[in-house]
């Protein structure tokens, strides 16, 4: 049995959101997959910097635009330092989607051709889809679908071996499932990809928020995440790039900061990563998230991933004593993350998710912008819980006893 | 709260539902689909002067929009297509705003269905329908 040394009811404290009633009971917040709650610490940091430091950032010579450009750059190098890279390949989008759109326009739109390969797998989520689906029809290349195995393990042999046929010229590619919660051996493949000189993507929405990621380990050539999802708020993603792929690629957005020098028909661009960070960037809201890193970090990420799979082993071992269970995904928690997928008899998500709200908690229902997986598992939708550094034990305890009382209510 | 919403006759739709299939020369067949859960409806309707004579939906998705949608075919056949009282009293006003739609996609996939039929045989009562209707 894993242990785990993060206090979560302590930490509870630094919530504010935990003090608030649904239907007169506690909030039981299982939705970590799809986005976080705030300490008090980073809501805190914003209203501090509106009161305090406002003034545009990169422009003006006086006081106040210094120090909230210094504040907005000391984030660039926290978050930087988290992922152990340079500060001048964080470049700060709105989101891990916007962040992969920047990678398919300034990246793979000059480098890829008519029928080079795209390799990407069944886990993906919608934002590692769709924008190579637009690719594909704009400017020919294919897109290849590495499958999954009954356990929710991605099919490695397959990949290796498209790789190996000279014809993916890039790879995009989940860290962790935000459905299966299951793990992706990314150094693995990197190291092959490498080898025939293909760049690859991890998505690391769902990994970097739980577990320690070490770019220098992974060597990714691009990684992307997103603020709100560890901590964080909305508004702010990250991609990550090696410094000679930035260097090369081209603008994604054209205006302000971006530039050098500017003449009535040629531009010369800023450097990196200025070059990618078109207009005023949300200063405030990434000022608050190397707040949130700050946070995660004192209560160090190989604890938070211990804590997880903590509560991932007990809640697999708890609902598989359940009737009518199906729960997706590998079994062993040392293999996935927080987050377990389930149907239970035929009680569709969306039912299940209303009955759960009578007790205060907040499951997620639906496709989880993930419906090329659910074709695969044969399913319209899934349950899904997904925690994180704050919930406990009896929280586990109380969302198994709704999946009973769920029950009693369909008569099953 | 959940037990007054999945009444016994909301699970006896939803495990047994009524009309379901497919209709046979049916003179009007709409599609639609709810995104955000995944729920789809399909209606066929035969109309014969104006009046339903057979209606029939296939459909998946969670109780409430599969049960809501047996009942309204339940309510619906027989009925004038041009008449708002076949809409009301599917019971399932208790619904928040995200629940709601699932109560109400069969609902709205019988309008389109009504003002597909009457824009090819009486473009007014078509017209008529669609400004009456808030789900445009």
């Amino acid at each position: 049995m894993q242990r785990s040394i993060v206090n979560s009811y302590e930490l509870r404290n630094d919530f504010p959101i935990f003090k608030k009633k649904i239907n007169g009971k506690d909030l039981v917040y299982l939705d970590n997959a799809s986005t976080t709650q705030k300490p008090y610490s980073v809501i805190n940091s914003i209203t501090d910097f509106y009161s305090n430091y406002n003034s545009n950032i990169h422009r003006a010579v006086y006081q106040l635009a210094e120090e909230a450009t210094e504040l907005y750059e000391q984030s660039r190098k926290k978050i930087a330092n988290f992922i152990n890279v340079r500060p001048e390949e964080i470049i700060f989008t709105r989101n891990t989607t916007e962040s992969i759109n920047l990678i398919a326009h300034s990246w793979a739109r000059s480098n890829l051709k008519k029928d080079d390969v795209i390799a990407i797998t069944e886990i993906e989520h919608h934002s590692n889809i769709v924008p190579w689906q637009i690719l594909c029809q704009e400017i020919g290349t294919r897109l290849e679908y590495v499958g999954i195995d009954e356990s929710g393990f991605l099919d490695i042999e397959y990949l290796i071996e498209l790789i190996s046929s000279r014809k993916v010229k890039l790879v995009s590619i989940s860290h962790m499932s935000n459905v299966l919660g299951t793990i992706v051996p990314i150094e693995r493949i990197v190291k092959t990809a490498h080898q025939y000189d293909i760049p690859v993507i991890v998505d690391g929405a769902q990994s970097v928020p739980h577990m320690p990621v070490d770019v220098k380990k992974l060597d990714c050539d691009f990684l992307v995440f997103s603020a709100h999802k560890m901590l964080g708020p909305t508004g702010v993603g990250v991609l990550y790039a090696k410094k000679e792929l930035l260097e090369k690629m081209k603008p994604f957005m054209a205006g302000g900061d971006m530039i050098k020098e500017v003449f009535k028909f040629h531009t010369n661009y800023n450097e990196v990563p200025y070059k990618f960070e078109a207009g005023t960037p949300n200063i405030a809201d990434v000022v608050g998230f190397g707040v949130a890193v700050e946070y995660l970090e004192k209560i160090g990420m190989e604890n938070i991933r211990n804590h997880e799979i903590y509560l991932t082993e007990y809640a697999l071992e708890s609902m598989q004593s359940l009737k009518h269970i199906t729960i997706y995904g590998p079994m062993d928690s040392k293999f996935r993350g927080g987050v377990i997928s389930f149907n239970i008899a035929d009680i569709h998500p969306h039912d299940l998710a209303t009955i759960m709200n009578d007790h205060g908690i907040a499951i997620r229902s639906g496709h989880h912008c993930a419906q090329v997986l659910m074709q695969r598992l044969d399913v319209p939708a899934t349950s899904r819980a997904s925690f994180y550094i704050y919930n406990t034990k009896e929280e586990i305890d109380k969302f198994v006893n709704a999946i009973k009382e769920a029950g009693r209510i369909f008569k099953i | 709260m959940s037990d007054d919403i999945y009444r016994e006759i909301i699970l006896d739709h939803y495990r047994n539902p009524r009309n379901k299939g497919k209709l046979e020369n049916a003179d009007v067949t709409v599609h639609d689909s709810n995104p955000l859960c995944g729920d789809e409806i399909d209606m066929h309707l035969k109309v014969n002067d104006g009046i339903i004579s057979d209606v029939k939906f296939e459909g998946k998705g969670c109780a409430i929009s599969q049960a809501s949608a047996s009942m309204l075919t339940e309510m619906v056949m027989g009925k004038d297509l041009k008449k708002e009282d076949i809409l009301e009293n599917i019971g399932l006003i208790n619904l928040g705003p995200a629940r709601i739609k699932c109560a109400l996609l069969s609902l709205k996939v019988l309008k389109v269905g009504m003002i597909k039929y009457y824009s090819e045989n009486d473009p007014k009562s078509a017209e008529q329908i669609k400004n009456e209707s808030s789900f445009y």
